[in-house]
């Protein structure tokens, strides 16, 4: 029980920052309904155009379905090997584990820009050997975005093992389960739910990548993000708010759905 | 008891070991292959480091992005307490709505928040339409493309950020000594004031170089807000790699950058046990 609820001057400030939060995504939302061909609040009229856009724009449909691919390779590939980390970091004693964490954390402490020039610089040695792999290609995309987002798997991952119960490990490891049974009948069960999430979160991530994918595309490997990028900087095209407003309506009813599914008694009041 | 732990080891690291492999690999040593560029290009030497303390164009860029960090750092710290201190305290509705509020902007992109903003400031955005259709301007502000409406989108980003750490200091404060505090007759912002925020210090100079750290390599965000006009060192490398090709000069940044955050990332590891269990998202 908390003996001092937060004041009135306290909840407003909250309020106010929340506000700050919540408002540059509402707004795209009456923009996204302009008649007009530029940025605009739309006058008098509302109109669908810039969400027919989407589906009818080849440009569109192709890198929407370039980063629905991309985000499903990566999310597999990310959850899988951040798993596999996870699973062995918790077995492990603590004294090796930090470092191994600190290391795989990486990608996510450097400044992305850092991560994007070295991408760049890895990638465009791989198209030495191979244009398929290399810069500006899906596979070298996908590389990248697996570097970029496995180290959030492997905290989510982390995150879920140190929910479980260490006891029913003990248990099947006293009654002979090998390190593969001890994984497949005793762990994973317990985290599913936690990879589960981690294997969604990463896709969202990767789906919306444009620190790094601005440095290792040109011409071929259009992601939605970097059309978007394309369409920002000069003239603002409407159709990014139409596109905005799906990705925000997305990601909030996945959020959604995560915060129904999750049980948090740590958040609970007793 | 030991020999149990010895003959896990093994097939523990071998668990870990693909992902250390792959980013050995894909990570460390492009790094590597990176900061040999920063000496090599165009020709071999410390010529690079000489410019990025010389040159006083890569100089001013360097100030003006310690300076808007800084602000960034400084007001998105002092939102995220607010929002935070109702975060954790609050009734169960209040906390309810209020992690909506900092956990959908989070997951949502950099390039469609960035949008947002200019949806909101932009000449014919939300804004200036509802001023102007109002009365109450003539024409629309130039809100966007400038400095301020940088730092606003920075803040966006980072504040929920340092609600982590915060969180996690303020839910390990023992209850009773605020009770203590009351029962002797403090006034609530003297609880707050006195107790409260004095506990939470590890937690707001945790966050506040963890923001700062996040601020120092923004890149998206100031490139779309900036306009251009207030480029930030991100920025800088983007140009030197894609429009005048420099690449020595992007890769001496990058290593410079990476040097800066591990000096603040040594700090920051003194406040380590409150940083490791505020990243858990």
């Amino acid at each position: 029980m908390k003996i001092q609820r937060p004041g009135p001057l306290a909840l407003a400030l909250a309020l106010l920052v929340g506000l700050f939060l919540l408002l540059p995504l509402l707004a795209v939302v009456p923009i996204s309904f302009t008649p007009g061909r530029m940025l605009s609040m739309p006058q008098g009229s509302l109109s669908l155009t810039h969400y027919r856009q989407l589906i009818e724009d080849p440009d569109w449909l192709s890198a929407i379905v370039l980063s629905t691919k991309i985000g499903l390779l990566t999310s597999l590939v990310s959850t899988t090997l951040a798993t596999s980390f996870a699973l062995g970091i918790w077995m492990l004693q603590p004294r090796f584990s930090q470092l191994l964490v600190g290391f795989v954390l990486l990608p996510m402490i450097v400044p992305p820009v850092v991560s994007a020039m070295t991408l760049y610089f890895l990638l465009t040695g791989l198209s030495q050997l191979s244009q398929a792999v290399g810069f500006d290609s899906v596979v070298g995309v996908t590389v990248a975005h697996i570097v970029m987002t496995v180290p959030f798997a492997v905290v989510m991952v982390l995150v879920a093992l140190a929910q479980v119960d260490r006891r029913i490990d003990l248990a099947a490891r006293g009654l002979g389960a090998t390190v593969m049974q001890r994984i497949v009948h005793v762990i994973l069960p317990n985290i599913g739910f936690g990879v589960a999430t981690a294997a969604l979160l990463v896709f969202v991530l990767s789906w919306e990548e444009i620190g790094v994918t601005l440095f290792i595309t040109s011409v071929d490997a259009i992601t939605l993000p970097r059309l978007m990028w394309m369409g920002l900087r000069d003239n603002v095209d409407p159709a990014i708010a139409a596109i905005s407003v799906v990705l925000i309506v997305v990601t909030t009813l996945i959020l959604l759905l995560r915060m129904a599914l999750q049980r948090r008694p740590e958040f609970e009041e007793e | 008891m030991m020999m149990r732990n010895r003959s896990a080891l093994w097939p523990a690291l071998a668990l870990t070991a693909p992902l250390v492999l792959f980013l050995a690999c894909a990570y460390a040593l492009p790094f590597l292959g990176v900061a040999l560029w920063s000496v090599t290009l165009p020709e071999l030497g410390t010529g690079q480091y000489q410019r990025l303390v010389g040159d006083p164009l890569v100089l001013s860029v360097f100030l003006r992005t310690f300076r808007i960090c800084l602000v960034v750092t400084v007001v998105a710290v002092a939102a995220a307490y607010a929002i935070t201190y109702v975060w954790v305290r609050g009734s169960r509705l209040q906390r309810r709505i209020l992690e909506i509020c900092i956990f959908v902007p989070f997951w949502i992109s950099l390039l469609t928040r960035a949008f947002g903003w200019l949806a909101l400031l932009s000449n014919r955005g939300l804004f200036n339409s509802w001023m102007q259709a109002l009365g109450l301007i003539d024409s629309p502000l130039a809100l966007v493309r400038n400095e301020p409406s940088v730092i606003a989108g920075m803040v966006h980003v980072l504040i929920p950020f340092a609600v982590l750490p915060l969180a996690s200091a303020m839910r390990a404060v023992d209850e009773r000594v605020l009770l203590a505090a009351r029962g002797m007759g403090a006034s609530r912002l003297r609880i707050f004031w006195s107790v409260f925020l004095p506990l939470t210090l590890p937690g707001v100079i945790g966050a506040t170089l963890i923001v700062f750290v996040f601020s120092l390599g923004f890149f998206v965000t100031p490139a779309i807000l900036g306009g251009g006009r207030s480029i930030m060192v991100a920025e800088l490398v983007y140009l030197r790699m894609f429009q005048s090709p420099d690449w020595g000069l992007g890769a001496a940044i990058s290593v410079a950058l990476v040097l800066i955050v591990a000096a603040l990332m040594a700090l920051l590891s003194r406040f380590a046990a409150l940083a490791l269990t505020g990243s858990g998202k």
